[in-house]
This record gives C-alpha cells, structure tokens and sequence, in this order.
C-alpha cells in the first residue's frame, strides 16, 4: 500500500534530494473494529486509495471467535484526516474506529521485519 | 421447518419486503432467480432492453415510492450495465436494491464466461454490498440489504448471487422479520437552541433546502420554518417543489444556472441554513466565494457531509424532519420586512428571464405549455442537459416528488427508463418525460418496454440535433469551436417510436402546437411528443464552472 512519488513525475529527481511526501505532518495510528469476511480490506482501502490518502502500514487479525477482526493503520494526519475517519466510519462493516497517537507501539515492534 | 432453494428464498424475501415489480433483464447466471419468479403471483416483473433502463426503472419506482425497489440483472456485462445506474442512484441518495447473478462459487476468480468481479466493481458505488456464498446467509443478507437502503441516508445495495447459491437448498424455521428503516441517530437539542438564536439574531437569513428535504419526508416542515422566520428560501436541483415555485418566499434554484436574484441574495446573506443539502459545486460555485459573510448552520442526517466542503457554526446531525420539529417551536415568528423587501427588489431588477415563454416552439414557452396541461399530480422528469435546466428554472414544481432527475451523477438517458418506473409505482398519473435528442439516444430502446407495458408516459422531446449544454459550452468558453456536439445526420424519432410501437406526434408541422400538445398529453398511454428546438438557444444565467456564482453571464 505505501506508495511513494514514482520519479517518472520528478524527471529531475536524481539532482533535488527526496523530501518525504507529508512532510511537516505527525503520524497517526487507527485501530478499526470490522466485521470479518472477505472485502472488508477492500472496502476499507479502497476508500483511502479513492481519495489519494496514502496508508503507510497495515495490519490486521480476527479477533477471538473470529466473527471481528481488527485493523491497525498507520497513517499521516493531514488536513483531511477527520474527514477520512468520518467516511470510515459509514462503512457498514467498520464497528469502530480509535484514533492514536503515531507512538502507539504496535507498528514499532514489527520494524525489525522490515529491515 | 421449510426447505426451499436460495432463488425460490430471494423471491419470497423480496415478496415479504412488499416488493411488486422488479426490472430486469435475463441471463445464464439470473436463470434460477428467474425460475423462482416464474412461480410469484405477486411480482411483476418488467423486462428490460438493457440492464441500465432496468436499474432506472427501478430508480424511478423508488424515487416517487420513497423506499427501496429491485433491478435484477445477470452477471459479467448483465452486472456491468447496471453499473452507471447504481452510480447514479448513490450520487442521488436513491434506496435500490440491486440483485445480481454471478457464476458459481467454484469458478469464481478463473475468468470464467460472463464472469466479472461485480463484488470488486460496486464497492464505490454502492451504500454496501454483498457477495452470497451460502443460500443460508441469505436469510440475513436480503433483510439487511433492504435496512441498509432505507435507513439513515438512503442509497443503494447490491447483492451479487453465484448461480450455485440460487440453486442451494436451505432449511430455516421461519423467515426473518420484515425490516423497517433503522430510527434516526439522536441529535443534540441544545445545538437545536443554537441554530432557534441565531436565526432569530440574523438580518439576512436564507433557507437552503436540499434533497434530504424530500428523502425525509420534511417539506411541509422545512415550508412552515420559512414562513415562521420569513425566510426566502432557495432549492437544489434535488429539492425542487419542497417548496412550491409561485411560494412568495421561493427563490427557485441556486447555482450554475439559478436566477441572478437568486445567487444574488445568498451573496448578501449573513445566516445560511443548509437543510439536507451538501455544497454541491454546481449549487455553489466556487466555495470560498458562496455566501461569503453568512454564518451557517448544517442539517444533515449524513454525519461525513457537515464540515465537509463548508465549515459550519452549528452542525446537527440528524434526521432533517426530526431535527426541524425541535426547531419549528424554538423559532420566534418574524416579519423581517426589510430583508424581504430587499429580496423582492433584487427580483424585481435580477429576475429569472424567460424569452420566447409565450411561444411553445420555444424552450420555455413549451416547458410553459406542457405546464398548462397539467395539475400538481403530474409527476416530470427529465434526462441531462439544457432541457433539464430549463424545466429546473421554469416549471412550476409544487409537491416533493413530482420532480425526478439525475442530480449528482448527470447521467444522459436517465429520464425516459426513470418516467416508466415512475408510471409502474403510480399507474393513476400522467408521467412527463423531458428529453433532449442526445439524453433520449441513450436509453431509447426501452420504448419497446413503454410500449409492453403500456404505461402512460409522455416523452417531450427538445430536438436540437445537438448534445446541447456542451454545444453551449464549447460557444461560450472554447473559442465556438464546436467538436463532437452537433449530430451531423438527423434522426427520424417518429418512425423510432413507431417502431418501437409508441404512439408518436410531432408539433413542427401543426398550426396549432398548444392543442396537439394537450391532445396527446391527455390520451392515456406512452407517446413521443417531437418538437425541434433552435441550437443556439442557450440556457442562461450560467456561471462558468470553476467560478463563484457572482460571475454569472447572461
């Protein structure tokens, strides 16, 4: 999902150096409660993918009986992140949606996967 | 204990919701919903030419019904033809169910024949939707679809059925419950109070009335807070009729193509009171313009609609009718008689100009014409382009519902299909469909099914061998370099309806066009009423788009 500016954008990429896309912005993590079946991930993604709204991490488990899961985001708070958080929440399989701070541990411990 | 198939389950479901006609078209994958059609006495089911007019059909059912109506279609291109209809009814906030056939689970994914990822393709288009993989689920997925549709706002739901499902056995001991819209999310009262102050501490207040208006069934509310607070009060394109035309308080619509005085007086506003309405950027303009010195207050069942492209003052997020029935008795009655002395002298300088509407060979003179043949229980709609600008400026709608149209998505071809299914929910009235030659074009094929059916619809056709708006728009902003938008070869749209076996009466020839006019208006059945328009009749005011709507030309 973490799609960075591609350089066919930025033909002159080599010679400016790369400034993060949301640059200045915190990091933001959301915990989704879903309903579990298939298309739910797709309906959640496709939603911040429809707007442009980059999603930086993903993670997502059922939940005890399997019945729920649960999604982690990791995404940047710009400007048009409640609205975001807003339309989530109209999905019919979203329960719930909590918003964290970006040092919530739960992508940090995954970072030495991603060395 | 009852045992039965997942089509034969469908059908009896959709029969329990109190569905009486469905539209749709046939196919391999729909075959076993179909067979357990065959068997219901009491659905009716209106076949289609293509899958989009059954998804308009439905539309229009649904639209002048208020509540949930069914388009089936099969899978692969059955399903990708329902697509702009589903789109258009989730852009209008229309309630629809749409059920589908697709191939059998076990082929799902293997590019199988007429396969195609329906699941994948309506999950922006849809309120929700869902793919079945047992007939058992769908003893809660058909009541859910149905709570989902109708409940808060209303859009559509898509029920994709593999073959395999609808051929299923299921068991169960009784059926689900018939579902009734969910209640309305609780609102705060005291924001309530606050909107009751500052419509009372306003100097220039304007109602601005939207298609939640109707949705809700909140007109004659949303009229009685007008008249209360003396509020001149504008429409969307969606809203037209919540408050009668010839209302002294009406300002007609707003936006692209409103009157001058219209946008006018939202200019001086100091209070916007946006009720089920949602800045849409034909309404507006451009936002950062759009009443620039009004506080607003936001009425909105939808929640993600209030700070979305206009932050508010007071937001509610509610049920519109609930909301104004907390609001109504908070409200001081006012007289505001220099407000509305004001508004009325922008009218009298910045009217809405109808040239030619003494003529019926004219565009508002026939919309005029049309008018004089009928009563408030006409029910109008109109495809896309100039002629539905026209009818939204000039015909004087007067009732919530009698105005059906394709107001987020634009879609040509939406009037005709949407008059037949406007006809089939309310078989007692006369059906008016405002048409262009492009928009009728589009969905022209289901005149066959007007025709099977016999329903009394009358197409107006405005026949300017153009696709008209973007005529318009390539004269005005593009140089009059005109591309693509004049069809170079006439059409015979008499000998097409004929064809098709609709009656057919042209007004070019005839001395006298009012009484041809009234003549096939008043002869119960479908029929095309002809008449040819001038290409280089414009629709004015309009506002460029990008542009605020101060910057209106004409």
């Amino acid at each position: 999902m973490s799609e960075q500016n591609t350089s066919a954008t930025k033909p002159l990429s080599e010679f400016i150096p790369e400034v993060p896309e949301h640059n200045g912005f915190h990091k933001v993590v959301l915990e989704l409660g879903v309903a579990n079946h298939p298309g739910v991930m797709s309906h959640i993604c496709g939603l911040f993918a429809r707007r442009a709204f980059n999603v930086e991490g993903i993670l997502c488990m059922p939940v005890g009986t399997g019945s729920t899961s649960r999604i982690w985001l990791l995404v940047f708070e710009d400007q048009r992140l409640e609205k975001m958080i807003k339309q989530v929440e109209k999905l019919e399989d979203v329960l719930y949606v909590n918003k964290h701070a970006g040092e919530h541990p739960v992508f940090g411990r995954l970072d030495e996967f991603f060395q | 204990m009852m045992q039965m198939t997942g089509a034969d389950l469908i059908v009896k479901l959709l029969e329990r919701q109190g569905i009486r006609t469905i539209a749709g078209v046939p196919g391999g994958a729909a075959l076993p919903m179909y067979d357990a059609l065959s068997k219901s006495e009491q659905i009716h089911h209106v076949l289609c030419r293509h899958e989009q007019g059954a998804g308009f059909i439905a539309q229009g059912m649904a639209r002048v019904s208020g509540r949930p109506e069914v388009c089936l279609a099969s899978s692969g291109p059955g399903a990708t033809n329902l697509v702009t209809a589903i789109a258009d009814a989730k852009l209008d906030s229309i309630p629809m169910i749409a059920l589908t056939g697709q191939v059998p689970l076990s082929m799902i994914g293997t590019d199988a024949f007429q396969e195609v990822d329906t699941y994948g393709l309506t999950i922006p288009i849809t309120k929700h939707n869902f793919l079945v993989r047992s007939a058992k689920d769908l003893l809660d997925v058909v009541p859910a679809a149905f709570r989902i549709a109708m409940s808060d706002r209303p859009g559509p739901v898509l029920i994709d059925v593999p073959k395999d499902v609808q051929n299923q056995m299921v068991s169960f001991e009784d059926y689900p419950d018939v579902v009734v819209p969910d209640a309305a999310p609780s609102f705060d009262i005291a924001a309530v109070e606050e909107a009751a102050k500052m419509i009372e501490a306003a100097e220039r207040p304007v109602l601005y009335l939207g298609g939640g208006v109707i949705h809700s069934g909140a007109a004659h509310m949303a009229v009685t807070l007008a008249e209360q607070a003396s509020l001149p009060t504008t429409m969307t394109l969606m809203a037209l009729g919540a408050m009668p035309m010839d209302h002294p308080l009406s300002l007609g619509m707003l936006g692209m193509h409103g009157a001058r005085y219209t946008n006018y007086v939202l200019e001086e506003a100091d209070l916007l009171i946006c009720v089920g309405a949602r800045f849409d950027d034909r309404a507006i303009g451009k936002t950062a313009e759009f009443c620039p010195n009004a506080k607003i207050i936001h009425i909105d069942i939808d929640r993600s609609e209030l700070h979305k492209v206009k932050d508010a003052h007071v937001a509610i997020a509610g049920d519109v009718g609930q909301v104004l029935s907390e609001l109504l008795p908070r409200v001081k009655p006012q007289l505001r008689k220099r407000w509305l002395s004001h508004v009325e002298s922008l009218k009298g300088r910045f009217p809405l100009a109808m040239p030619g509407v003494d003529n019926p060979r004219s565009p508002y003179g026939l919309i005029h014409a049309v008018a004089n043949c009928l009563d408030d229980s006409a029910i109008i709609t109109s495809d896309v382009g100039q002629h539905q600008m026209w009818v939204a400026q000039a015909y004087p709608f007067r009732r919530s519902r009698q105005w059906l149209n394709s107001g987020g998505l634009g879609t040509m071809g939406f009037g005709f299909p949407a008059a037949i299914g406007a006809a089939l929910a309310a078989p007692d009235r006369t059906v008016v469909c405002f048409s262009g030659d492009g928009s009728l074009k589009m969905n022209i094929q289901e005149m066959a099914t007007a025709a099977q059916e016999n329903v009394n619809v009358k197409i107006i056709l405005f026949n300017n061998q153009s696709l008209g708006l973007v005529h318009q728009q390539q004269s005005m902003f593009y140089g009059k370099r005109i591309m693509a938008s004049r069809y170079e070869r006439p059409t015979d749209f008499l000998k097409i309806a004929e064809g098709f076996g609709m009656r057919a009466v042209d007004l070019d020839p005839v001395p006298n066009p009012r009484a041809t006019l009234a003549e096939a208006l008043n002869t119960p059945g479908p029929c095309l009423i002809h008449a040819t328009i001038d290409p280089n009749e414009f629709v004015y005011p309009m506002v460029p788009p990008g542009a605020a709507n101060s910057e209106m030309i004409g």
